[in-house]
Formats: structure tokens, C-alpha cells, sequence
């Protein structure tokens, strides 16, 4: 395997650090404030996009950076892999999108602290990033930290009494699913001395007793509540009161993905995938996948408001992930990683629809969307395309990475996983379906149309509309072969050509 | 002899006599205190660098007072331990130096400041002094010393403080005469007060009951000093009522200076064998733990920003105590011995420093004793408030602060005594510390400020408010440390792996037979 040592992934993190600061300095100049964000956002990008060209030719190789040593056997590290590259490619570049439609949304509310919003929006990113590329437990668990205390603020923001108690909540239980990750990653060194990602993991099952790596494993878990598995999902729902654009990028990308990204190392790169089906752990995974998949499809159908349907909706769909990796077969974990970008940009874009709704017309609950979608066209095409992909149905590129894992269940020869893919996807279409027909078809009552006579909706300013656009865009072209698409299904087939025992 | 080997000795001489300079100039020039003060501490600083240093590379300093030979004589020996002890005394107390020059003009009234800084002056040379000796019973001499300046301290202001002051001065002096019995016990039996003398003399003795009395004796005079559970008591009050500055020395410090005595007294009078014949670090671990949850719960519960503070100093003090306990089971070159402990005394004096001194801030600026008090100070404030937040997610072990390595320390030294009820103990203490630390940093700033109300005043707040920041004497140190807390973690990050622990650590394990080097 080929290594590069390359200052890229620092420089990677440099943009969203050095941008924090440029913009607390100039938190008295909101333009310039918001165009640091802008700048960074872009060569952040930049700095990602040239890693990808390198890495997608190498073949399996990987670019490495090692700052300082921690312990013995561990420093603070980057490795980028094919894998990392998957996740940090997605918050990158919808680090861009976002940036811009919040710049929108923030100003159109004329939102209060706004100077803490972009500063603790670039940590997280920041946060984000270091988890895509860090090259051990504990480097990542150092990123996962830092995303955690500096995703508060922007889950509080609105310091209602409500969002205060969303903020709380969310720090408890991220705050202890940290806990429950640096214990695992203690136990993991003191068992075998190092923490690396390694294809095929590091743990052997002679490192410790049978039970012993089970109760790890259990922790890791834990650890990751932030990929929102029941029953440890109810912050997720809870800090929908936090503005959209945050609501956005971290509860569909950087937090929740961040959760289920570490579940992946873990499965792949730490437990490696022998040992995970040798201790049966896969059932574990794949059982508790299941549940959160269903159950919380079941929820959804239950919310009025649009944001926390769009909530539950992602709770499932983060174990669809996991449900990939638990499979242990290469067309499942193909389908998981595949589902972190493409899941990304559909999300994001429902979200985003969300939220240029509320602003345009105030309205949050769905049974008020009557006939919106012939006011605000673009916003609620995207928000169809959206929804199809979630249902897993072309033209959306939910339909690869679905296709993906029932490959992947077929492979794994068990068609209860599968029926349970099915039955959820059946589950993403009633509860999607509505909010389009009501969208589209619905007829709107006179006073609903003018906001309360207030003033006339139109679609929100285009700040917000041409980033869901282009993200709904992307969703589509993600599922006809192109180069786009295919940089990203290589990316993922090189991820799992390295894991060996799949 | 070298000039680096009277350090020691100047360090406390100096200081003393210092203390007198103060009093004297006083009388002529009230302004001067704060600066003879300054000057004095900021070179005693200088000098334990040099102390330091020398230790590590040459190796112990030892000074006979009066060229009297020990064990006839007082002696005064610094290793690695005293030295970096040492340090630690003389940063912060230079740090709450710089603090007091404001903050006394402001809080006390004129007459006193002379007093105060005599007194300042003379606990700072005998913090000094309990650190570098090496004899018991002048151990006791200077504890005394630390503590009756310590009590007039913290008496100063006046009213309510006098009632904290006579509690600590009743339990303090209690505490000090079991320690005095101990020694007293021990001289009966060995006829030797200097240290390195009753390590030779006691071994043979080690079945003696009054040898394990003695023992006895000096650990419960020293717990209640270092205000482990159950002899914590005097500690909320007084460490709550006193000037910040005090505050944040007792908390920072002065308990730790105990510590150390304990540390000093075990193992270098006493040695590892003997505290292996009983489960007594068995215990005192079991104990720590216990004050780990207990001064966590309790500071949940309380309303005044400082007592808080002063509760979370019970429980920090169980971290430390933890790690002693564990110190002779783990035989790791990176995490055995003392290493954990020891790293815990200075992140405590830097966190706990920097946290005493903001909530001073708060006093100073606003009258804001109480943690509802506090609403919207984040933009009025905001280095202040900013040195708080990092200190605070330090107290929680976010990384890269210094409590994360704390942290992930002890864990591991858990991990290698098998321990895992410690290990979810002090994850737990985590989440406790999370909650009152929160609850601070919400009101700070996400609560919108006080007295206008608030959401219709949402634009306002988001405006750059007129700042009201406190002096900068006084912002100095608080940044400083809140900085430190962030430096530190990531130096003993990066330092420790290099030379498998970091040296000084290194070289206490060395000369006590802990950790790595144990037989």
C-alpha cells in the first residue's frame, strides 16, 4: 500500500481554524465576515478535491500526516483513505452550499448573534473534517469532542427556553457518549497498543476474552451515539430547534454522519470484519439497525412539524449505514459508504427546502404546505427530488446505494434483511408522500396563502434557493454513471477492496 | 557549593524578610506593597527555574542550615518533586500577585492593603518553605506558618468571612496537631527529626504499632488539611468567602502543598514496603472516589459561583488523592507511579486558579456572587468570560486540555490495576462536572442580560455591547492561565511519549520506586 506523507489534511483543517478567527476579528463587518466563511469554505474544498485526485489513483493508497506523538503507538494523525475521502468530500462541499444559504437565512430573520453562529459554524466543520481524516481512536476522538462543544451554541442559538433545553440535552448525550468512546479507546490501546485504522482491524479475538470484546463493543457504540440509534436517538428530534441551515449541515452531515462514520471505522477498521461475524456481532448491529430503521419510519409518519419528520427520517436513514455494515459483506458496506454522501446531499437538500419554506412563508407543520408548491416551485421540485431519493427510487441517487444493500442482503443470503429494507423504504414513501401531495395538490385556504394578510409568499431569496437547487441537482446526477458519480462509487469500491476479509 | 544550591534556602529567607521590606515600606509609600511583592515573588520564580533545572541535571540539592550537619541540623533538600512543586507555588501565587494589586484596591479598604501584602508575602515564603525542607518537624514550623497568614487572609474582608475563617482555623489547627503527635511518635522511636534519617532508621521498625499510629496520625492531619472527604468540612466556606485571589491560591495550591507533605511524608520518610503492609493507599483510593462523586454532586447543588468552585476543589482533590492511591500498584513507565497525580496538582492550580479568578471578576465588576447573578456577563466580559469557558471545559476533559490528560491518565492506570469501577467513577464525574460548569457557561451566554429583560432585546445584545472588562493587571493572569490550561495539555501531549514520561515525573518515580522503577 502506498503512503504520502502530505500537509494537505492540516491544511484542510487550517481553513475552517484560520476562518474562525478572521471572522471574531471582523465581527463588526458582516460582509467581510460572511465572505471569510465563503473563502475558507471554498479552499477547504479545494484542499479536499486535490486529496481525491491523488488518493483515486493510487490504488488503495492512502495520504498520511503525523503531527506529534501521544503514546506509544499513537500520535496525533491524519490518514486519508478512500473512506475518509467519502465523508470529507460531503462536508466539504456542502460546507459551500450551506455557508451561502446561511448567510440568507440569517440575514432574512436578522438573527441575533450571528458573529458566534459563523465562528462556531466553522469549529464544527473543523470538528467535522478531523474525523473524516484522523488516523486513530484517539485523534478522532479529540475532532469528535470538539464538534460536540462547538455544535451547542448553534443548537441553542435561539436561547428559547426550548432551544436551551435542546442544547442540553444534546450535550448530554453526546458529551456521555464521548465518555463511553474515550473509555473504549483506552480499553482498545491497553489491549493492544495501538489505535490505528487498519484494513482488517486491529483487534485479533486472542487480545482479550470472547465477552470481553463483546463489552467493547457495546461501548463503542455508546460511544457513537451521535449516529442517533434507538433508543439513544431522542436528541436528534429535540435539536431540530436549532436554526435550519445548522439543522442542515450537522444533524444530516457533520454530527449524525460523524456517528455513523466512527460505527464504520469501528466495524472495518478496528474489529475488522472476521472478527466481527466471528464474535456475531454483525447480528447485533444489523438487529439494532433494523429496529431503529422501522421504528423510527414509524414515528415519523407521526409529526405534524415538517423539520422533526424530516428528524425521525434521518434516524433512519443513519442506520441504513449501519445496516450496510453489519451485513459484513463488500455490496453492503459498498451501499453504507455510498449512503454517507448520497444520503448528505438529499437530506441536506430536504432540509434545506424546510427551511427556506419557514422562511418565506413562517410555516414549520405540514398540514399548513397546502398548495405551496405552486408559490415556491424551485423550492419544493428539489424538496420531490429529495423525497424520492429517500424512498430509494430513480432518478435520486437513494436508489444506488439502496440497490447496493439489497445486494448485500442477497449476498449475506438472509431475506428477512432484506424484507426489513423493503418494508422501510414502503415506510419512507408514506411518510413522504403526503407532504408532496399536499404540496402540489393540496387546496390552500385564502387566509394561509397571504400569511395572515401579513404579506404575499413568494420563494425565498435566491442566497437559499440556488444551493438547494444545485444540492438536488447533485442528488439526480449521482445516479446515472458520469464522472461525478463514478469518482465517488470508485472512492467507496476502494475502500472495500481494502478491507480484505469482505 | 554552587549558587543554585542556596536557592532553596534564599527562596525562604528572602521571603520572610521580604514579608518584614512590605510592612516597613508601607508605612512610607502604601503603593510599593503590591510591587515589593511582585518583584520579590517574580524572582523566587526565576530562581526555582534554576532550581529546577539543576535538580533534573545535576541532580538533589542538598543545604544545611547554619553548615549544621544533619541529623543535628535542619536540612533543606529539593529533588525533582519539591522543585516542580515548587514552581507551581511561585507561578500562581505571582499570577494571584498580579491580580490582588487591583482587585485589593478596589475590594479593601486602604489601611489594610499593607497588612494584606505582608501577609501575602509571608504565606507565599511559607508555601515555599513546607515545600523545600527536609525535616519534619520545620515542616510543621512552616505549616503553621502558611496556615495562621493563611487564616488572616482569609478574614480580611471582614463580616461573614470571619465565621469561615475561625471554622478553617479550628479544623486547621486540629489537623496540624495530630501531624505534630505523628512526628512526635516518630522521634520517640527513631530520636531523629530529619527525613532521609528516619527512612534509614524506621525499616526495622515497621512492626512497631506506634510506628503505625504515627502513620496513622499523619494521614488524618494531613487529609483534613487537603480536605479530603470526610474532613472537608471547613473547606466550602472558607474558600468561598475569601478574596478571590486567596480563593484561588487555597484551591489552586495550598491544599496541594499538603498533598505533597503527604506524598513527601510517605514515601520518603516511610517507603513503598511499608505502605504495602497495609491496604492504607487501598483505602485512601476508595475514599478519593467517594469524594470524587461527593464534592461533585454537591456542587450541583449550589447557588454561589465560588462555594461551587469551592466544592469542585473537593472533588479535584479526590483525583489527586486517586491517583496517589493508585501509585503503588501501577507499573507502567507512562502513566505508573505518581505520574497521574502529580500532572493533576498542576492542571488543578491552573484550572481552579483561573476559575477563582474570573468568579473574582465577577465579584469585582458586577457584585455577582451567585451563578444567577450572571446573565448576558458573555458579552460585558468577554475575555473573561472566554478565559472561564476554557477553563471550565477543561474541568470537564475536553481535549486538548490539561483535563483531558488527566483523564486519560488515570484511565489508564485503571486499566492497569484492573480497576474499571474507578474508571466509570471518574467518566461519571465527567458528566457531573458538565452539568454545574454548563449551567454556568448557559447562563453566561445564552441567557440574554439581566436587568433589560430580554427577547425584544435580541438585536441590541447582538450588537457589540460597550465592553466592561476588568483591569488589565487583573486580565493578565486570568487569560494567562486560561491559556495555560489549553498550552499544557497539548505539552504534556507531546511531551510525555518522547521520554517516556516527562522528566521531572520521570525522575520523582525514580527516587521514590514507583511505577516503572518499582524493584
Amino acid at each position: 500500500m502506498i503512503e504520502i506523507e502530505s500537509i494537505r489534511p492540516v491544511l484542510a483543517l487550517l481553513c475552517p481554524l484560520t476562518a474562525a478567527f478572521l471572522i471574531l476579528a471582523s465581527r463588526n463587518h458582516p460582509n467581510i465576515r460572511e465572505s471569510w466563511t465563503m473563502i475558507a469554505s471554498v479552499m477547504q474544498f479545494l484542499v479536499v478535491l486535490s486529496m481525491l485526485l491523488i488518493v483515486k489513483d493510487l490504488e488503495g493508497g492512502v495520504i498520511t500526516y503525523s503531527i506529534f506523538n501521544m503514546l506509544p503507538g499513537v500520535d496525533l494523525a491524519f490518514k486519508v483513505d478512500a473512506f475518509g475521502l467519502l465523508f470529507a468530500i460531503t462536508s466539504a462541499s456542502l460546507w459551500i452550499l450551506v455557508s451561502s444559504y446561511s448567510i440568507g437565512y440569517m440575514r432574512s430573520l436578522h438573527e441575533h448573534a450571528q458573529t458566534r453562529y459563523y465562528f462556531c459554524f466553522a469549529f464544527a466543520i473543523l470538528g467535522a473534517e478531523g474525523v473524516a481524516m484522523s488516523a486513530n481512536l484517539l485523534t478522532m476522538f479529540i475532532f469528535y469532542e470538539i464538534l460536540t462543544v462547538a455544535t451547542y451554541p448553534l443548537v441553542a442559538h435561539d436561547q428559547t427556553e426550548e432551544a436551551l433545553f435542546a442544547g442540553r440535552k444534546y450535550l448530554a448525550y453526546l458529551l456521555t457518549s464521548g465518555v463511553f468512546f474515550l473509555a473504549a479507546s483506552l480499553i482498545t490501546y491497553s489491549l493492544v497498543g495501538t489505535t490505528d485504522f487498519r484494513n482488517g482491524g486491529i483487534l485479533t479475538i486472542d487480545a482479550a476474552s470472547r465477552s470481553a470484546l463483546m463489552v467493547l463493543f457495546v461501548l463503542f457504540l455508546l460511544g457513537f451515539m451521535k449516529s442517533a440509534w434507538m433508543p439513544f436517538h431522542s436528541w436528534l428530534p429535540t435539536a431540530m430547534a436549532a436554526p435550519t441551515p445548522v439543522s442542515a449541515l450537522l444533524h444530516a452531515v457533520a454530527v449524525v454522519k460523524a456517528g455513523v462514520f466512527g460505527i464504520v471505522r469501528i466495524v472495518c477498521y478496528i474489529y475488522g470484519v472476521d472478527l466481527m461475524s466471528q464474535l456475531g456481532l454483525g447480528i447485533l448491529l444489523a438487529s439494532i439497525a433494523s429496529f431503529t430503521m422501522i421504528t423510527a419510519s414509524l414515528f415519523a409518519i407521526a409529526q405534524d412539524n415538517l423539520k422533526r419528520r424530516l428528524a425521525y427520517s434521518t434516524i433512519s436513514q443513519l442506520s441504513y449505514i449501519l445496516f450496510g455494515v453489519a451485513l459484513l459483506k463488500p455490496m453492503g458496506v459498498t451501499g453504507a459508504m455510498l449512503h454517507i454522501p448520497f444520503h448528505g446531499f438529499m437530506k441536506i437538500t430536504l432540509f434545506l427546502c424546510a427551511g427556506s419554506i419557514m422562511v418565506a412563508s413562517g410555516k414549520k407543520n405540514i398540514s399548513e404546505l397546502a398548495g405551496i408548491g405552486r408559490i415556491m416551485p424551485f423550492t419544493m421540485f428539489a424538496f420531490t427530488v429529495g423525497a424520492i431519493g429517500m424512498a430509494g427510487a430513480p432518478p435520486a441517487c437513494g436508489f444506488v446505494s439502496k440497490w447496493f444493500l439489497c445486494m448485500g442482503t442477497l449476498e449475506a443470503e438472509n431475506l428477512a434483511l432484506l424484507a426489513v429494507i423493503l418494508i422501510s423504504s414502503l415506510l419512507d414513501v408514506v411518510y413522504f408522500f403526503p407532504i408532496i401531495y399536499i404540496a402540489f395538490f393540496g387546496k390552500p385556504k385564502e387566509a394561509e396563502l397571504t400569511n395572515g394578510g401579513k404579506r404575499e409568499i413568494k420563494e425565498a431569496s435566491p442566497f437559499m434557493v440556488i444551493p438547494l437547487t444545485i444540492t438536488a441537482i447533485f442528488s439526480m446526477v449521482f445516479c446515472v454513471p458520469n464522472p461525478i458519480s463514478n469518482v465517488i462509487i470508485t472512492l467507496a469500491k476502494l475502500a472495500v477492496s481494502g478491507l480484505g476479509g469482505v | 557549593m554552587l549558587l543554585v544550591e542556596q536557592f532553596p534556602v534564599l527562596i525562604v529567607t528572602t521571603g520572610v524578610f521580604a514579608g518584614y521590606t512590605i510592612l516597613i515600606a508601607g508605612l512610607v509609600n502604601r503603593k510599593s506593597c503590591a510591587y515589593i511583592f511582585l518583584s520579590v515573588v517574580f524572582s523566587h520564580l526565576i530562581m526555582s527555574l534554576f532550581i529546577l533545572h539543576h535538580v533534573l541535571t545535576v541532580g538533589t540539592i542538598h543545604y544545611w542550615l547554619g553548615g549544621w550537619r544533619p541529623p543535628w541540623g535542619i536540612e533543606y533538600v529539593v529533588d525533582a518533586l519539591n522543585a516542580y512543586i515548587l514552581v507551581i507555588v511561585l507561578f500562581l501565587s505571582l499570577m494571584a500577585g498580579l491580580y490582588a494589586k487591583r482587585y485589593e484596591e478596589h475590594k479593601l479598604e486602604e489601611r489594610k492593603h499593607v497588612t494584606y501584602f505582608t501577609l501575602f508575602q509571608l504565606l507565599v515564603a511559607g508555601l515555599c518553605g513546607v515545600v523545600v525542607t527536609g525535616d519534619v518537624f520545620n515542616m510543621y514550623v512552616l505549616s503553621e506558618i502558611v496556615a495562621l497568614t493563611a487564616y488572616a487572609l482569609i478574614a480580611s474582608p471582614g463580616g461573614r468571612t470571619l465565621k469561615a475563617s475561625y471554622n478553617y482555623l479550628v479544623m486547621g489547627s486540629v489537623g496540624i496537631c495530630f501531624y505534630l503527635l505523628g512526628i512526635g511518635f516518630l522521634y520517640s522511636v527513631t530520636g531523629t527529626l530529619n527525613m532521609a534519617d528516619m527512612r534509614i532508621l524506621l525499616p526495622p521498625l515497621y512492626q512497631n504499632r506506634l510506628v503505625f499510629v504515627a502513620y496513622a496520625l499523619i494521614l488524618v492531619g494531613f487529609s483534613i488539611k487537603m480536605a479530603l472527604i470526610p474532613l472537608h468540612t471547613w473547606l466550602p466556606d472558607a474558600h468561598a468567602f475569601a478574596p478571590s485571589e486567596i480563593s484561588a491560591m487555597l484551591s489552586g495550591i495550598i491544599i496541594e502543598v499538603y498533598t505533597y507533605a503527604f506524598i513527601r511524608i510517605s514515601f520518603s520518610v516511610f517507603t513503598v514496603d511499608f505502605l504495602r503492609l497495609l491496604p492504607i493507599f487501598d483505602i485512601i483510593s476508595w475514599i478519593a472516589a467517594i469524594a470524587i462523586i461527593y464534592g461533585s454532586v454537591l456542587a450541583i447543588a449550589q447557588i454561589n459561583l465560588k462555594r461551587m468552585l469551592a466544592y469542585s476543589s473537593v472533588s479535584q482533590m479526590g483525583y489527586i488523592m486517586l491517583g496517589v492511591g493508585l501509585s503503588i500498584s501501577t507499573r507502567s513507565a507512562l502513566w505508573g507511579g505518581l505520574t497521574p497525580a502529580l500532572m493533576h496538582i498542576l492542571n488543578h492550580a491552573l484550572m481552579k486558579g483561573c476559575l477563582f479568578l474570573v468568579a473574582g471578576a465577577f465579584i469585582y465588576k458586577f457584585n455577582a456572587w451567585n451563578i444567577t447573578d450572571l446573565r448576558g456577563l458573555g458579552r460585558k466580559m468577554p475575555w473573561t468570560c472566554g478565559a472561564f469557558v476554557l477553563a471550565a471545559i477543561s474541568m470537564i476533559g475536553v481535549p486538548p486540555s490539561v483535563g483531558f490528560v488527566t483523564k486519560v491518565y488515570l484511565i489508564f492506570a485503571f486499566v492497569e490495576a484492573g480497576n474499571f469501577i474507578f474508571m466509570a467513577i471518574l467518566l461519571l464525574s465527567a458528566l457531573l462536572n458538565l452539568v454545574y460548569f454548563w449551567r454556568v457557561i448557559e447562563i453566561l451566554y445564552m441567557r440574554p442580560g439581566g436587568e433589560e429583560g430580554h427577547s425584544e432585546h435580541h438585536a441590541e445584545h447582538a450588537a457589540p455591547g460597550k465592553s466592561e472588562e476588568i483591569p488589565l493587571f487583573m486580565l493578565i493572569p486570568v487569560v494567562t492561565l486560561a491559556s495555560l490550561c489549553m498550552i499544557m495539555g497539548i505539552v504534556w501531549l507531546t511531551e510525555i511519549p518522547i521520554v517516556g514520561a516527562i522528566p521531572i515525573l520521570d525522575n520523582v518515580n525514580k527516587l521514590f520506586g514507583l511505577g516503572a522503577y518499582t524493584p
